[in-house]
């Protein structure tokens, strides 16, 4: 067992926790915050996508024991700063989820996208950046509209 | 009624509704099974075969015992003194057989991942350790891989008691096939082959059960489409009453018709709850979910078509063979999509004489059912294949021989020669808005002339037929207890407002939306004021739950129906506390209105308030009854069939074999569209499975029944970049069945996208006169194909 000490969503965390423990299950199991998901457990999906020091990551390739002194942020954290409500309120504008299994995951995605795209975008670039995180509900293009729709209105505000 | 008209009072049926549901799960806060915990409850992990077909000859499970966490471990016999096995046929499917299955393989394993033992620790990580120590010696038997070869002399019976590995033969034959063939002026004739793929629901199957020995009563957290077919399963498996169980389903990650079935590992789970009488979790991992999932489509068809010179078809002769793994799945069999294959074979198109076989075969590999689309994409692609194919025979437009053929708007009711009934279809108009949309000319011309410029492009185009809102023909008649009506109860709240519990069920689909706008408009209250409940057998009318396409047709009826009921006991009350005649009062804007003047005359608020806590100032005599319950089910037909036609705009690299997708269409007719912002996007997702099974899906097999690519590394699924965008168009038929007039939508987007696809792939190989009949069709198989059009080019 290894101890270690991070901020989740902005809140002091120690923890004791088995070396192999991957940071997804640490979040999950241990911390209550199953809205980060799991959908392959080897980095193909995209389900469990957090942010660690401010770069998005898969949660389950990530040992929680990396993420002592860090700062994990996961889409509890970003709802409640309200920092991607708009992206969330065009997700459910446009229907862009369905099962919304891979949501959380998306949208952090899609927010990553959002902080360092250039504001002319275009769709081409949108479904590159999504193209790591699976969806099998909803064929992509509502999510794409959604992010786009995101995209120019924060550009024009 | 008219939901067409939009100036209706209190209209909501035919709104773009989003969904309120998506608000928690955009924000994470969805709970899905496997985000479930109780207290005490264990994990549980299984040991899974390591070879398609082996004897087991010794089980040692000590060592695991001793492991860290480990709190039980079972065996097969252990296990089968909890579970009763189960055998997946039904009777109308005529001479179908299958084995008794258990939840844990006792004496022999059938396919690479079938559970052979169970551990129960308390994390999952100690139960996947423990697993590992457990020792099982296996004699390896011959493994029967390939259907066909499953089917020839001399094969192992992966059975013996059944004598062979044929689990089910079907024929049809009308009209008189042999001199339709004889007459005919050409005869296409090509043989086509389907990959074997699955659902991957991004959530994979999950399981909380939770037996309480106190209440001497077993809850089932479950991601199911079905629970009230899954109480039935539990109690009599487990040798419950029907009353001891309650089935709960959460959020759900994801269906498709994977999460319809019994598997073998969930039961397991279930049954240990009860002996250790603690709450038991397991969620599959995605390893084993490729191994233990349902697959579906592995199909080859050897397919005829007779045409006369003037592009007029006159009959179908086909041959499909099935694998379906070795055991037919409980409790919908696996017989249904090779029968669904020779039903809708040549569906949208008249013609009268057809002969079909179908074959399904018992072989070791994964277990196959229904999964979205249930034969849809194999008929739609074998008949829109051969349609292609004749057209360039005769040197005809493919849009030219599709109009010659499709049964005309007008010649309904009518039956197709498989027997389908058909209330009234739209081919004619759905076709003419498909090639508007496409602008289908303009297209053709530029494919011309990039041709010129060696860039080689196709359009692909497929009609298709879905089945939606089936009734009892399904299942029912065949002796399941799954129930093919579904009900609604409706209550008036203490504050006006509605709550809806129905037996229909949400995978995300936007059903608990739906039903809320056929609430709101039935009884005339506001969207916002309706609250709908699913996915309880404790707290919902009993019903199907949500498959082939049934909740908004059959679900959305039952609720409209109880909310008119409601509606009218709300106006004999108010017309007694306001002496008036309820003839004269109607309901609007959540009060109940003068029907003349539209007035206001007392709100539903008060109207509560008074029924529930003043019933002393009612009339003497007066009880109020502020709830109701309907049930539906459609009698007239045992399928609402819809239509539509899909078109695919792609373009192929001969230098690396790749197919970029650059445009695809889809224009269908699902009757009353409900919510057209729901219906388009299961639409666009049923597109992109079946784009997956046409360019990526396939589970790999070897010889010795290995599945290779069982990971999401090796599995290829579509994603976002290289999906295109879909232009969705409607023709609105209602069905004269309900009083909604609405058909299912769910299936439409999968049925034809493979066959629009691979047809325009053909469209684009044409110049070098190749045609591929194999999906998906990968990289390597379109280098083969164009390959062999330079050797022959080189030898001519």
């Amino acid at each position: 067992m290894t101890s270690i000490t991070l901020t989740v969503n902005g809140e002091p965390i120690t923890a004791t926790i088995p070396p192999r423990l991957h940071l997804a299950d640490f979040l999950r199991d241990h911390l209550g915050l199953t809205g980060t998901h799991l959908g392959c457990e080897h980095g193909v999906c995209g389900a469990c996508t957090v942010r660690l020091d401010g770069a998005i990551v898969r949660g389950c390739l990530v040992l929680a024991v990396q993420a002592d002194c860090c700062t994990v942020e996961t889409i509890e954290g970003l709802s409640d700063s309200g920092e991607v409500a708009d992206l969330q309120h065009a997700f459910a504008a446009r229907n862009a989820l369905q099962c919304g299994y891979c949501t959380p995951g998306m949208v952090m995605t899609a927010q990553d996208f959002l902080l360092h795209a250039p504001a002319d975008a275009s769709r081409a670039a949108i479904r590159e950046h999504l193209s790591g995180n699976y969806c099998r509900c909803t064929g992509y293009e509502a999510i794409v509209d959604a992010v786009e729709t995101t995209l120019n209105a924060r550009r024009t505000s | 009624m008219k939901f067409s008209n939009p100036a209706r009072p209190d209209a909501q049926i035919g709104l773009a509704r989003a969904r309120p549901q998506a608000r928690a799960l955009v924000q994470g806060r969805g709970t899905f099974a496997s985000d479930i915990t109780v207290p005490r409850m264990v994990h549980a992990a299984f040991l899974r075969s390591p070879y398609a077909h082996a004897t087991i000859t010794a089980i040692d499970l000590a060592q695991a015992r001793t492991m860290p966490g480990v709190v039980a471990v079972l065996d097969g016999a252990a296990m089968a003194d909890l579970c009763t096995p189960w055998v997946g046929v039904l009777t109308h499917l005529k001479g179908l057989k299958s084995a008794p299955q258990h939840p844990l393989a006792v004496g022999r394993v059938r396919w690479q991942g079938e559970p052979v033992a169970m551990v129960l620790a308390n994390t999952r990580a100690q139960a996947e350790d423990a697993a590992e120590h457990i020792m099982v010696s296996y004699d390896p038997l011959p493994p029967v891989v390939d259907a066909a070869a499953a089917l020839a002399p001399g094969a192992p019976i992966i059975h013996p008691e059944l004598g062979d590995n044929l689990a089910f033969e079907r024929h049809i034959d009308t009209g008189n096939t042999d001199a339709a063939f004889a007459a005919a002026d050409h005869i296409i004739e090509a043989d086509f082959t389907f990959g074997r793929h699955t659902g991957v629901t991004l959530e994979a199957r999950a399981v909380v059960a939770d037996w309480n020995e106190g209440e001497q009563r077993l809850t089932v957290h479950q991601g199911t489409q079905v629970p009230h077919m899954m109480q039935t399963i539990y109690a009599l498996h487990l040798g419950l009453d029907e009353s001891q169980v309650r089935v709960i389903c959460p959020d759900v990650g994801g269906s498709f018709g994977i999460k319809i079935h019994v598997y073998p590992d969930e039961m397991a789970a279930v049954a240990a709850s009860r002996l250790l009488r603690r709450p038991v979790r397991f969620a599959a991992d995605r390893l084993e979910s490729f191994v233990s999932d349902i697959h579906a489509r592995d199909h080859t068809v050897h397919a005829r078509l007779a045409v006369m010179n003037d592009g007029t078809i006159t009959g179908f002769d086909i041959d499909d063979l099935t694998g379906i793994g070795p055991y037919s799945a409980y409790p919908r069999t696996s017989a249904v999509e090779a029968n669904q294959v020779i039903n809708l074979i040549g569906g949208p198109y008249r013609f009268a004489h057809y002969r079909a076989r179908t074959r399904v075969a018992f072989q070791n590999k994964a277990m196959m059912s229904q999964y979205r689309a249930v034969g849809h994409p194999i008929a739609t692609s074998v008949t829109e294949g051969l349609l292609d194919r004749a057209a360039q025979r005769l040197g005809i437009d493919p849009v030219t021989i599709r109009r010659r053929n499709l049964i005309p708007d007008d010649a309904y009711p009518c039956t197709s020669p498989s027997g389908m009934r058909f209330e009234a279809l739209s081919h004619h108009a759905c076709l003419d808005r498909l090639l508007t949309l496409m602008d289908y000319d303009g297209l053709r011309a530029e494919q011309a002339s990039l041709r010129e410029r060696g860039i080689m492009r196709g359009i692909g185009i497929a009609s298709f037929i879905e089945i939606t809102n089936p009734g009892a023909a399904f299942y029912g008649v065949g002796g399941a207890r799954i129930s093919a009506q579904d009900g609604a109860t409706i209550r008036l709240d203490a504050t006006g407002r509605l709550i809806v519990q129905a037996s229909v069920t949400e995978q995300g689909q936007g059903t608990t939306t739906i039903l809320a706008q056929i609430a709101a408009e039935a009884m005339g209250v506001a969207f916002e004021h309706i609250r709908v409940m699913l996915g309880d057998t404790d707290i919902t009318p009993y019903g199907g739950g949500t498959w082939a396409s049934r909740a908004a047709g059959i679900g959305g009826e039952a609720t409209w129906q109880a909310a008119r009921a409601l509606r009218d006991q709300i106006l004999t009350l108010a017309a007694s506390i306001l002496q008036e005649t309820p003839t004269n009062l109607d309901i609007s804007g959540g009060a109940v209105i003068d029907h003349a003047s539209r007035a206001e005359r007392i709100t539903l608020a008060e109207l509560a308030r008074i029924a529930y806590f003043r019933p002393d100032t009612l009339p003497k005599g007066i009880q109020a009854e502020l709830i109701a319950t309907r049930h539906y089910v459609p009698r007239e037909y045992p399928f609402a069939f819809t239509n539509g036609i899909q078109a695919a705009w792609l373009e192929l690299d001969t230098e690396t074999g790749f197919i970029t997708l650059l445009k695809h269409w889809v224009v269908e007719d699902c009757g009353t569209i409900i919510n057209p912002l729901l219906v388009d996007e299961q639409i666009r997702g049923g597109v992109v499975q079946g784009i997956g099974a046409a360019l990526f899906e396939q589970c790999d097999y070897d010889s010795e029944g290995q599945m290779l690519n069982a990971s999401m590394a090796d599995y290829l699924v579509p994603m976002a970049g290289e999906m295109p965008d879909i232009i969705i168009g409607h023709v609105t038929t209602p069905t004269a069945e309900s009083t909604i007039g609405a058909k299912g939508a769910g299936e439409a987007g999968t049925a034809a996208a493979a066959a629009a696809v691979a047809n325009a792939v053909n469209d684009a190989l044409s110049p070098r006169g190749i045609t591929i009949d194999t999906i998906p069709l990968t990289p390597a198989r379109i280098l083969a194909a164009l390959a062999t059009y330079a050797d022959g080019v080189g030898r001519g």
